[in-house]
C-alpha cells in the first residue's frame, strides 16, 4: 500500500512545478494553466489526506466515513471552473485592446 | 513492487511529465496538451484513493469544460496565442522562480525526512467516496456552501459575457463603426 506520505510528496512536486511556471512565464495562458496545476495539486493533498483521516485506528472519535477532504476538492473544482471562465475573458478582453497576450503589456493602469 | 505502487508511480510520472510540459512548452496548446494529461493522471490517482465521485468530476469538469475553453480562447487568437522569446526581466523572473523552486524543494526535503512511512491508509467500506455517500453528506452538511457555489458559477458567468463582449451596440462606436454610421447617414435621406 502507497503511504499518503508519497502523495503528499507528488502534491508539493506539482505545486512547485505550478508555482515557477507562474512565476517565469509571460503568456497569460500559460500563467492560467500553471494556477490551475497549483489548484490540481491542492486537490490531490486533500483528498489524500481525507483518506488518512478515515483511518479507523487513527482515533475512535470519528464516527463513519469522512468526506471533508472531498468536500474541499469538490468546491475547490467548481471555484476553479468559474475562475478559468473569468480569466479567459480578460485574456480576450486584453487581446481586443494590445493584440498580444503578454502580461507584461497589460499595464493600462499604470501612472 | 505490487500492482497498487505500480499503479500510483506511473500516474506520478504522467502527472509530473504533463506538468511540466506545461511549463516548458512555447506553445500554449502543447500546453494545453499537458494539462490534459496532468489532469487524466490526477483522476487515475483518485481513482486510486477511492474518491471515484471526484475523479468523474475531475474527467467532466477539468477535461471536458476547462481544457476545452483553453482551446477555443488559443484558437480564437491564433498564432499571436504563443508569445516570442524575450530576455526582458529575465533576471527577475529567473530569481523569483528559483527562489521558489528552493523553498518548495526544501518544504519537501522537511517532509521526507520527517515522514515515518506510517500513515497508511486503510481500505475504507465499499460506498466511500461513490456518488451515493458523497452526495449525502453533500446535501446534509455542505448544502450552503453547495448553494454558494451555485451563486459564485451565476456571477462568473454574468462576470465573463459582461468582460468578453466588450463594447456592443452605438452609444460608444470605435473608430470603425463610427466610419460606418457616419457613411450610412451620408447615404440616407
Amino acid at each position: 500500500m502507497i503511504p499518503a506520505e508519497s502523495y503528499v510528496v507528488l502534491s508539493a512536486l506539482l505545486f512547485v512545478i505550478g508555482g515557477i511556471g507562474f512565476l517565469v512565464r509571460r503568456n497569460v495562458l500559460v500563467t492560467l494553466m500553471s494556477i490551475e496545476i497549483m489548484l490540481n495539486a491542492a486537490n490531490l493533498a486533500l483528498v489524500a489526506f481525507n483518506r488518512v483521516r478515515f483511518d479507523p485506528s487513527a482515533g475512535q472519535a470519528f464516527q463513519g466515513p469522512s468526506h471533508t477532504g472531498q468536500l474541499f476538492a469538490f468546491f475547490i473544482i467548481g471555484a476553479e471552473a468559474a475562475e478559468v471562465a473569468v480569466g479567459l475573458a480578460i485574456v480576450l478582453s486584453l487581446y481586443r485592446l494590445r493584440q498580444t497576450v503578454r502580461s507584461d503589456e497589460a499595464d493600462l493602469l499604470r501612472n | 513492487m505490487t500492482l497498487g505502487a505500480l499503479y500510483f508511480y506511473a500516474c506520478a510520472a504522467l502527472a509530473l511529465a504533463g506538468a511540466l510540459s506545461v511549463v516548458i512548452a512555447k506553445s500554449p496548446i502543447r500546453g494545453a496538451m499537458g494539462l490534459l494529461l496532468l489532469i487524466l493522471s490526477i483522476a487515475g490517482l483518485f481513482l486510486a484513493l477511492h474518491a471515484q465521485f471526484l475523479a468523474a468530476i475531475q474527467l467532466i469538469v477539468y477535461a471536458g469544460a476547462i481544457v476545452v475553453l483553453f482551446l477555443f480562447v488559443i484558437m480564437l487568437l491564433g498564432p499571436s496565442a504563443s508569445t516570442p522569446h524575450d530576455r526582458r526581466g529575465i533576471f527577475a523572473r529567473t530569481l523569483g522562480g528559483g527562489l521558489f523552486g528552493l523553498l518548495g524543494l526544501g518544504s519537501i526535503w522537511a517532509v521526507v525526512r520527517a515522514s515515518t512511512g506510517h500513515m497508511s491508509m486503510r481500505l475504507p467500506e465499499p460506498a466511500y467516496g461513490g456518488i451515493d455517500a458523497f452526495g449525502s453528506v453533500l446535501f446534509a452538511d455542505a448544502l450552503v456552501p453547495f448553494e454558494l457555489s451555485s451563486a459564485l458559477l451565476m456571477v462568473a458567468v454574468v462576470g465573463a459575457l459582461a468582460v468578453a463582449r466588450g463594447r456592443q451596440g452605438l452609444a460608444s462606436p470605435s473608430k470603425g463603426e463610427s466610419d460606418i454610421i457616419r457613411e450610412s447617414r451620408e447615404e440616407g435621406p
